[in-house]
């Protein structure tokens, strides 16, 4: 039973290993906040909405048929959530019901447990598949088309019916048939479950059949032992079968529970979608380019995470530009740059897993790996330096860079004076950029900044916080080349003039 | 020659065991190495062989060329699956024994018969097979290939294997409903199992819990379980008569020769598999020389096995020793730092000697060992320290034990006696004692602080524990023949720390 609604032709798997750097991305770009948005308070799908994210695609296609599944679910959200509700209701059910079943079970018990959960999965299944009969036409997506189509081809009435008489069949109307063979010290062995034929049932076929010698004895009803041994040998007999019958229940619990991974990632697009419309934020899909290609181009693009926060429209920011690999960005503080850092980063995630991403138009390459290296504040706990912890980390990114990543710098190596920090970054980005990678750097460094403005190459840009004549911010970030001063007075004015 | 024991060339021998170790068997830590060879092997008893050493040369070779022999290890494996066979052989008839319904009873008195024709029977055609140096094999040899060809075992044999594949082809069917039990012949009913798995095969997707009950693996035989079988019996009379006749029969089917044999080989395999993992670390066992009159005893690169035994659990490695008498040698004296592995020294010449008189391979990769009459030893005892004036006296009666029941064929292993007196008590006793010792003739090793003893006479071999040449305070746990230097040690380990002299001198300037 497929479902490959993530992936074309394989199953999400959640238990694969996340990005060795995941840490640092929920912390500098604020995921959490993106979670917890399409969770809803549901941690399931805060964990699903987590693993897809974290773990993005970089392959084109992937994106392109989730986009369209996304579409669907857009469409249809009733439809969706529906589905999703019953894949919930089997995990309940199994979680009620198999209270029971642990270790110490008998096999009977885990016999009589299986067939119970087993009956209640088919009524499951049954509303599965009348949900395809009656919405299947509306669905356009190649991912759903083909979901759709399997349900009504693998569950169709025939094997439904087998599956119920078979169920009914394992309650043992008619008592336990054991076949046996004598082992060592004559004592019986290979206890096996048989069917009894069904024809059996018939007293007239039976009377007609051909006579096997047999002897029958009773325990008496007083024999109270003789009866546990009776369960003890049927409990032999019934070992397999009630390991198959529990493996099934486990089985199809599991097909449940795979489509409830897969489509917890979209019911978790659809409550974002939600949020960003009560706000009046626009979403759109990007248009992923390859990744030899090198490509950022946007309108209206915003930091999701901030408009979540303060739960109101806020400015995005619009460029063109193509084959820049060095994004330097420089400017007044509280300008918004790292609004416009974060707000990269994530419409990056968000596009290579195939979401929508917040912005009015977004078209970027794909990258192979995203990486973050922000400033952090002083912790009390580290031992070693501040530079030195800068170090450490960058060391760890380099350790796993390949080329075509992403690398979002946000004020690093400023731990130290600023002509050598500037020579640090200096020396450590003209390295990164001969390999191939992007970077986006927020910095403060304006010897460095300037050092690649003078060298005039083509493939940098220079970006700034947009300031008025006046003095006051726009939050936008402009093309413009850097300027010596980061307008810290400003700010100090502002605090303190203000105040007075 | 009659085939009498695996253990002893000469009936007469076999009958002097002991039941309880020797005195000098916890100084040597020889109750350590004989607890780990004979643990998990109680049902053999095999400590009495253990603690009785041999005194003649042509009974120690006769071991030795046994074990040589099972130094195969094609052999080896022969033998341990034999051993397993009897084991379990045993297991059956207690079983059997204890039963309570025919059928099951004479099932598994079935079953001991069977594993005992087998074990003998694959055992003589194997040894045919092996090529055979030791008088002990292959007088084991002749006895099993007579005792295999007999009509008695044939026929034995014979009627076991039959009466066994009768009873295993039987297969019948139970049906439980209610209380009422159905037992019926097997015809051709078919596996549920299979189908189930079958009808939900779709949804399956890798692997998933296994749901399997681990059910009590039952021996024994219930009312139900015997009356079900009682009914078999019915279905399938003639095969069951044949059962009853057979048990009648047979009561009688183990030979003592082959019972004893299964026994005394363990002795063998319980060293042999107790040394195997020290020669897969690279050290080497070898068979001595054995001699009742020549003193002239040395081993190379031996090993203390108690000692060597912990190290390769905790993973360490094991430093090796030699030492070798000439002309009058007869006395070690050990001196030299402390943890420096002297004890070990000590400890490892009397296992040596020990095992060798066990007619056992010994650690070393060379080595000729002398065969004592008694072993003696006076090791420190710390609990002892405080009644000092009591204890010296103590130690002194117990040396003047040693020395009275000593001959000039025993051992005497004496370890750091007399420390808690003074330095000069210490030298005068020890002298005294040196003379006697001396005098005696006896093969000899005393761990000692007092270096002037081990110049005392001719007897004497000045053996020196040795510090690594550059890091004083790293100890090589090399025992080496040189003349004892207890100074030079002193003066290093101080420039380590730069406690001497000049260092002080160099240091206080500032």
């Amino acid at each position: 039973m497929k479902i490959f609604l993530l992936y074309k032709n394989q199953d999400f798997n959640p238990e694969q290993n996340l990005l060795s750097n995941e840490e640092e991305l929920i912390k500098d770009l604020e995921l959490n906040i993106l979670f917890n948005a399409m969770a809803n308070n549901d941690e399931f799908i805060f964990e699903m909405a987590k693993k897809t994210i974290l773990s993005f695609t970089t392959d084109l296609d992937t994106i392109l048929y989730r986009q369209d599944i996304l579409k669907d679910c857009l469409e249809n959200p009733e439809i969706i959530r529906e589905i999703y509700h019953i894949s919930i209701e089997s995990i309940e059910m199994k979680r009620k019901t198999w209270f029971g079943i642990f270790s110490k079970s008998s096999p009977s018990s885990i016999l009589y447990s299986s067939v119970k959960l087993l009956k209640l999965f088919l009524e499951l299944l049954k509303k599965l598949k009348n949900l395809a009969n009656t919405h299947a036409e509306k669905f356009k997506s190649k991912g759903f088309k083909l979901f759709f189509t399997n349900i009504k081809k693998e569950l169709n009435d025939e094997y439904l019916n087998s599956v119920q008489n078979l169920l009914s069949e394992l309650e043992f109307r008619n008592g336990v048939l054991i076949s046996a063979k004598l082992g060592k010290g004559n004592e019986g062995e290979n206890y096996t479950l048989c069917r009894q034929q069904v024809e059996d049932r018939h007293w007239m076929k039976r009377i007609f059949k051909k006579k096997v010698p047999s002897y029958t004895f009773y325990i008496s009803d007083r024999d109270e032992t003789g009866a546990r041994i009776l369960r003890e040998l049927k409990d032999r007999a019934l070992n397999l079968s009630a390991n198959a019958c529990a493996q099934s229940v486990d089985h199809i619990n599991s097909f449940f529970n795979r489509l409830r991974i897969e489509l917890a990632f979209y019911i978790g697009c659809l409550n974002l979608h939600e949020h960003l419309l009560r706000i009046g934020m626009p979403v759109c899909f990007p248009v992923p380019v390859p990744s030899d290609k090198c490509i950022h181009s946007f309108q209206e693009l915003y930091d999701v995470c901030l408009a979540l926060t303060i739960k109101q429209k806020i400015t995005g920011n619009n460029l063109n530009a193509i084959n820049k690999n060095l994004w330097i960005i420089t400017g007044a503080n509280q300008g918004g740059k790292s609004t416009f850092l974060r707000s990269i980063g994530l419409a990056q995630l968000m596009m290579q897993c195939g979401m929508f991403v917040p912005a009015k138009s977004f078209s970027a390459n794909i990258y192979k790996r995203i990486f973050t290296h922000y400033k952090r504040k002083e912790d009390s706990e580290m031992k070693s330096g501040k530079l030195d912890e800068e170090f450490k980390r960058m060391n760890n990114i380099v350790d796993k860079l390949t080329s075509n990543s992403m690398l979002l710098l946000n004020e690093s190596f400023a731990a130290t004076n600023e002509r050598e920090g500037s020579e640090i970054a200096r020396q450590i980005i003209s390295a990164l950029l001969e390999k191939n990678v992007n970077i986006f750097f927020v910095t403060h460094l304006y010897e460095f900044a300037h050092y690649f403005h003078k060298q005039k190459t083509e493939n940098v840009i220079f970006l700034c916080a947009e300031r008025l004549k006046d003095g006051k911010r726009t939050f936008k970030i402009i093309e413009g080349e850097p300027l010596e001063t980061s307008f810290g007075e400003d700010l100090y004015k502002k605090v303190f003039e203000d105040n007075v | 020659m009659y085939f009498y024991s695996i253990l002893f060339e000469k009936a007469e021998n076999a009958e002097m065991k002991r039941n309880e170790p020797p005195a000098f068997f916890s100084d040597l830590n020889l109750d350590q190495i004989i607890n780990s060879i004979t643990a998990n092997r109680d049902e053999y008893d095999l400590k009495p062989y253990f603690y009785t050493s041999l005194n003649d040369a042509s009974e120690i070779e006769y071991r030795q060329k046994v074990t040589m022999d099972l130094e195969n290890k094609i052999l080896f494996r022969n033998i341990k699956s034999f051993s397993q066979k009897m084991s379990t052989m045993r297991q059956y008839l207690t079983l059997s024994n204890k039963l309570y319904y025919k059928y099951h009873k004479e099932g598994w008195f079935l079953e001991a018969v069977n594993i005992y024709c087998e074990a003998v029977n694959s055992l003589a055609n194997e040894l045919e097979l092996t090529d055979l140096k030791s008088s002990g094999f292959l007088n084991l040899r002749k006895y099993l290939a007579k005792y295999v060809n007999s009509s008695n075992f044939a026929s034995l044999f014979e009627d076991t294997k039959k009466l066994k594949s009768n009873l295993s082809g039987i297969k019948y069917c139970i049906l439980i409903d209610g209380n009422r039990v159905k037992v019926s012949k097997f015809e051709s009913e078919v596996d549920f199992t299979p189908i189930v798995e079958k009808t939900f095969k779709k949804f399956r997707r890798g692997s998933v819990k296994d749901y399997k009950v681990e059910l009590p693996v039952t021996s024994g035989m219930n009312h139900v379980e015997a009356k079900i079988l009682e009914m078999v019996a019915r279905l399938y009379p003639d095969i069951f008569l044949a059962l009853d006749n057979y048990y009648m029969k047979n009561q009688n089917f183990q030979d003592e020769t082959i019972i004893t044999f299964d026994r005394e080989v363990q002795f063998y395999i319980a060293y042999l598999e107790h040394i195997s993992k020290f020669k897969e670390a690279g050290l080497k066992f070898c068979y001595p020389q054995v001699s009742n009159s020549d003193k002239e005893v040395y081993n190379y690169d031996g090993f203390d096995l108690a000692l060597a035994n912990k190290l390769i659990a905790e993973g360490s490695s094991i430093v090796c020793n030699s030492f070798y008498l000439k002309g009058k040698e007869r006395i070690f004296v050990v001196s030299g730092p402390n943890q420096g592995g002297k004890t070990t020294f000590a400890r490892t010449f009397g296992q040596l000697h020990y095992l060798a008189c066990l007619g056992l391979p010994v650690p070393g990769r060379k080595s000729r060992l002398f065969i004592y009459d008694r072993i003696f030893t006076h090791f420190e005892k710390e609990e002892n320290i405080k009644n000092l004036r009591g204890k010296l006296l103590d130690d002194l009666k117990r040396i003047f034990d040693i020395l009275n029941q000593a001959s000039s064929n025993s051992i005497i292993i004496l370890n750091e006696i007399f420390t808690s007196t003074t330095l000069k008590d210490a030298v005068f006793l020890s002298k005294k004692i040196m003379e006697k010792i001396i005098k005696l003739d006896a093969l000899s090793v005393w761990v000692t602080f007092i270096d002037e003893l081990a110049s005392l006479s001719e007897k004497t071999v000045s053996m020196v524990s040795t510090v690594h040449p550059d890091n004083p305070a790293l100890r090589t746990y090399k025992i080496v023949r040189k003349p004892a230097d207890g100074l030079a040690y002193a003066i290093s380990i101080a420039e380590k720390y730069r406690l001497t002299y000049n260092c002080l001198k160099e240091r206080l300037k500032i």
